[in-house]
């Protein structure tokens, strides 16, 4: 697909929501103020994966006398109903996306996933999204949640204000297919560009060594799994499809600061460009949606860091 | 080198000397080796880097000795052992011998493994890997934390990008074409169907490799992804081709209770501790040698014991505990994080201070298409279908036997996915194209019409789950004849049912409820030749655990399963034809399987 058409289609979508009058607005503000807070949280949890707040909960039971203690639920959990209204669009039916509710019973520690596939299997089969593995760890089920991109399989609904209705859309920025299946191959281009595999000479007769230390430098960026969650959050993405992009640039640290890789150089020429890191402007919404928990954010400002100053490995 | 594309009737044809279908570890390590050498295309139903050998954790085993003494040979044992003797021992020789290579080979390729202080590939303790035939567990898990499948998954998919391999994504194959030629039935290629669009295409292939994985979806408690349906497994089935030893499903005992999602055994291995209601450490009864590290059958086994005899955790009694508590937090973040989040985000409980629930969950498919240790596909107990080949979990060579070890999956995709690349390319450099039949996709446009054009009131969501329903009642952990004849009742029954889904979504553009529907189709044929071959084997071994006949019978029962599709069906049912293989010995004559 071109890059006109590419726009095109964003623009289709973007202005589809707008005169329905895009319920996710007023998310999408609000995500954006709490982000600085939500980083603040999580740098203060240093390299861990866990949400904040998991270390003080942590905290909490550890003074708790029994060693050990069981979970045991006290009784068992009610199911409730909960409005889902999911943006759906087929383009051989519909001139634009339109909001569609359903309501659903849900049980507290199901997944969002769960409610799309109650309304897909019990209600409305025609309902189109990717899934695959159902526990964050494919990728298949980035979405746009409540005007967050979450994993629908990794967002409970616990987590929600159910006395209201859930918002579920595609993810921004990449043209939208139908409901909340968009074109990927745009996102795959530019992970693709950033030659996303190690390259060195020579060839060792048993494993390449590499000290524990090595490893950890990189081990935050391995854990990617190219679900575009934090790509499409990025609202320079959003305008300017052209960007690499947060995942591309975080395949390509993976390798940047792999001490088996000669190859580093090459990446930072490619990323200087002016679709490169330096289109970055910090707002740590890739961060926030990253959902496992990798320091986006932190991951780019390294990459810029070594353009700058080279690689410290 | 061939490669075309064109468009008759509106079914697009395209040529490429190798037609690899799946994009697993299997699949992509088969096309790394065929695509610098031919056209290669692989033709996936799942963007690549969504399959399913990304969820595997633990590790992949190979005597590296890096931390401890070991040996293949001793992995060989313990695979052929592990396999309750009916693993082909030259097989299991190949996997364990070629192990050391496949590491290698990942580590060289990129793959980030845990090291050693001396900057080595780190190893971790297995079910069922022990020193010295069984002395002791051995560190033998080549590992990186619990997302060693990630980590493989995504180095071959990026080795696949440097070597520029051509991916179909969402082609979703549905049919094999073969044609006779000089009075053999030789491959032709595959037909398959675009998600995006809705079209068909036919990849013409001088030889193709299925890599399509394994088929958990047929339980309702599976650590398997829901797209796990068996439709390579099903398109051989439906095609004649034999299936084997399909009885072998492995329920892996720690899915967190009530969801399936894997745990991985790597948390034992790092000395996680299974516990019933009263904290008991139960293994050490059913395995006091190597005790949580025993192979994954008697495990599940003990586990399902525990909450039958009533010693169960839990309101309804019905789990048992995983108890990691006393690992520390530093052994938890470092090396289990992903675990650890699972149980905190989908069971809101923290390993580092709690135990977890856990259940077993069906995992994995130690039988399936059969081949030979090149991969080749058998059309029975030894003859060779040219120009098709096999690999991971949809094959059966049988490296596993009657049950599988752990971390010898993400082996085996990697050998054997290697092997099948190597001899596929092999044989298309030295073949021509096979000449397409007419009407090659006529099968597949008709089944697509006739779901799509039904005018039946079945809801294929109802099928499945009664489908499911029934498999974890039935022909789970625990089987006797008359729990196995009631799933093939059910099954009978559903399968009635099944022509008369009802298609709702009637567009071409991503129609999953299309895809959805032709998938139940499959889960149905294999749940039945799953329930088929259980009944028949009159004996308990590995994974088959027979409450009616609860001893192994080597007298009988050393042999594998072969299960044929004949014509003559009864209402409902398919036709199936049992018959029998025998069993490879090397060195390993059967014994008494204690742990």
């Amino acid at each position: 697909m071109s890059d006109d058409e590419k726009k095109n289609e964003d623009s289709k979508g973007f202005e589809g929501a707008a005169e329905t009058g895009d319920p996710t607005a007023q998310a999408d503000a609000a995500a954006e103020a709490t982000t600085a807070d939500a980083q603040s949280a999580m740098s203060s949890s240093g390299t861990s994966a866990e949400p904040a707040g998991s270390a003080a909960e942590a905290a909490d039971r550890d003074v708790e006398p029994a060693p050990a203690a069981a979970a045991e639920p006290v009784e068992a959990p009610q199911s409730f109903p909960v409005t889902v209204i999911v943006r759906r669009y087929d383009p051989e039916v519909d001139d634009e996306p339109r909001w569609v509710d359903y309501d659903v019973q849900m049980y507290p520690t199901e997944r969002i996933l769960d409610a799309l596939h109650r309304i897909k299997w019990e209600q409305d089969p025609s309902l189109a999204f990717r899934r695959s593995c159902a526990h964050g760890v494919c990728g298949s089920d980035a979405m746009r949640i409540n005007g967050k991109n979450r994993l629908a399989c990794k967002a409970l609904v616990k987590d929600f204000d159910t006395s209201k209705p859930i918002y579920v859309e595609a993810i921004k920025g990449l043209p939208l297919e139908k409901d909340l299946i968009v074109n990927m191959e745009p996102f795959f281009d530019s992970f693709r560009e950033i030659q996303p595999f190690l390259q060195a000479t020579g060839k060792p007769e048993k494993e390449r060594h590499q000290t524990i230390a090595q490893r950890e430098r990189f081990d935050d960026t391995t854990k990617c799994i190219l679900c575009a969650a934090c790509t499409t959050s990025c609202p320079v993405f959003w305008t300017d499809g052209q960007y690499f992009g947060p995942a591309a640039i975080v395949n390509a640290h993976r390798f940047i600061f792999d001490s088996r890789d000669e190859a580093s150089q090459v990446r930072l020429d490619i990323l200087n460009d002016q679709e490169g890191v330096w289109r970055c402007r910090t707002t740590f919404n890739c961060t926030d949606a990253c959902p496992r928990g990798i320091q986006v954010t932190k991951a780019i400002a390294e990459v810029k860091q070594a353009m700058m100053t080279g690689v410290k490995l | 080198m061939a490669e075309t594309t064109t468009v008759t009737d509106g079914i697009h044809y395209h040529q490429h000397d190798v037609v690899i279908v799946g994009a697993g570890g299997a699949g992509m390590r088969a096309a790394i080796e065929a695509a610098p050498k031919a056209s290669t295309a692989v033709i996936t139903k799942l963007y690549p880097t969504r399959s399913h050998t990304g969820a595997a954790q633990g590790g992949m085993a190979a005597a590296l000795a890096n931390v401890e003494e070991d040996s293949n040979e001793w992995h060989t044992y313990d695979t052929v052992k592990g396999g309750d003797y009916l693993t082909d021992q030259d097989s299991a020789e190949i996997l364990t011998r070629e192990a050391i290579d496949a590491v290698y080979d990942l580590e060289n390729m990129g793959l980030p493994f845990n090291r050693t202080p001396e900057g080595k590939i780190d190893q971790r303790r297995f079910g069922g890997h022990t020193r010295d035939h069984g002395k002791a567990p051995v560190r033998r898990a080549c590992y990186a934390a619990d997302r060693t499948g990630h980590m493989i998954l995504q180095t071959l998919y990026q080795n696949c990008v440097k070597h520029g391999v051509e991916f179909f994504n969402e082609f979703y194959a549905l049919d094999l074409v073969m044609a006779e030629v000089d009075g053999v039935q030789r491959v032709s290629g595959i037909v398959a169907y675009e998600l995006a669009t809705g079209e068909i295409h036919v990849f013409q292939g001088k030889s193709v490799v299925f890599a399509t994985g394994g088929f958990g979806k047929i339980f309702k408690t599976t650590s398997n992804a829901h797209t796990l349906t068996g439709d390579g497994v099903g398109i051989i089935w439906r095609k004649g081709l034999p299936l084997e030893d399909m009885e072998f499903y492995q329920f892996h005992p720690t899915g967190l209770a009530g969801l399936g999602i894997l745990l991985t055994e790597g948390a034992r291995g790092e000395g996680a501790i299974l516990r019933n209601a009263s904290g008991e450490r139960f293994m050490e009864r059913y395995a006091p040698t190597i005790k949580d590290l025993a192979p994954r059958d008697i495990v599940a086994r003990s586990m399902v014991q525990e909450v039958l005899d009533g010693r169960g955790a839990g309101p309804n009694k019905d789990y048992v505990y995983l108890d990691t508590t006393h690992l520390g937090a530093e052994v938890l973040e470092t090396k289990l994080p992903d675990i650890t989040e699972f149980a905190r985000t989908y069971l809101g409980v923290d390993p580092v201070t709690e135990r977890v629930p856990v259940y077993p969950t069906a995992h994995y498919a130690m039988g399936g298409i059969p081949t030979n240790n090149d991969a080749e596909v058998l059309s029975d107990n030894d003859t060779v279908v040219p120009g098709l080949y096999a690999a991971g979990e949809c094959a059966c060579v049988s490296v596993h036997g009657a049950n599988r070890l752990g971390t010898n999956s993400l082996l085996d995709i990697n050998v054997f996915g290697k092997r099948a690349g190597n001899n596929a390319v092999a044989y298309a450099l030295g073949a021509d194209f096979v000449p397409l039949p007419t009407g090659a996709a006529d099968g597949v446009v008709k089944l697509l019409a006739q779901l799509r054009e039904g005018t039946g009131t079945e809801s294929v969501a109802e099928i499945r789950k009664a489908l499911q329903e029934t498999m974890d009642r039935n022909a789970q952990v625990f089987r006797t004849e008359e729990t196995l004849q009631t799933a093939l009742d059910d099954i009978a029954a559903l399968r009635e049912r099944y022509p008369n889904v009802r298609i709702h979504d009637r567009g071409r553009r991503f129609n999953t409820d299309l895809l959805e529907a032709v998938e139940l189709g499959f889960l149905l044929d294999l749940a039945e030749v799953l329930v088929v071959s259980a009944i028949n084997r009159k004996e308990s071994r590995g994974a088959h655990m027979r409450d009616d006949f609860p001893k192994r019978d080597d007298e009988t029962y050393m042999l594998h399963t072969m299960a044929y599709r004949t014509d003559a069906g009864a209402a409902g049912a398919q036709g199936i034809r049992l018959d029998w293989k025998p069993v490879r010995v090397t060195h390993y004559q059967p014994q008494e399987r204690k742990y």
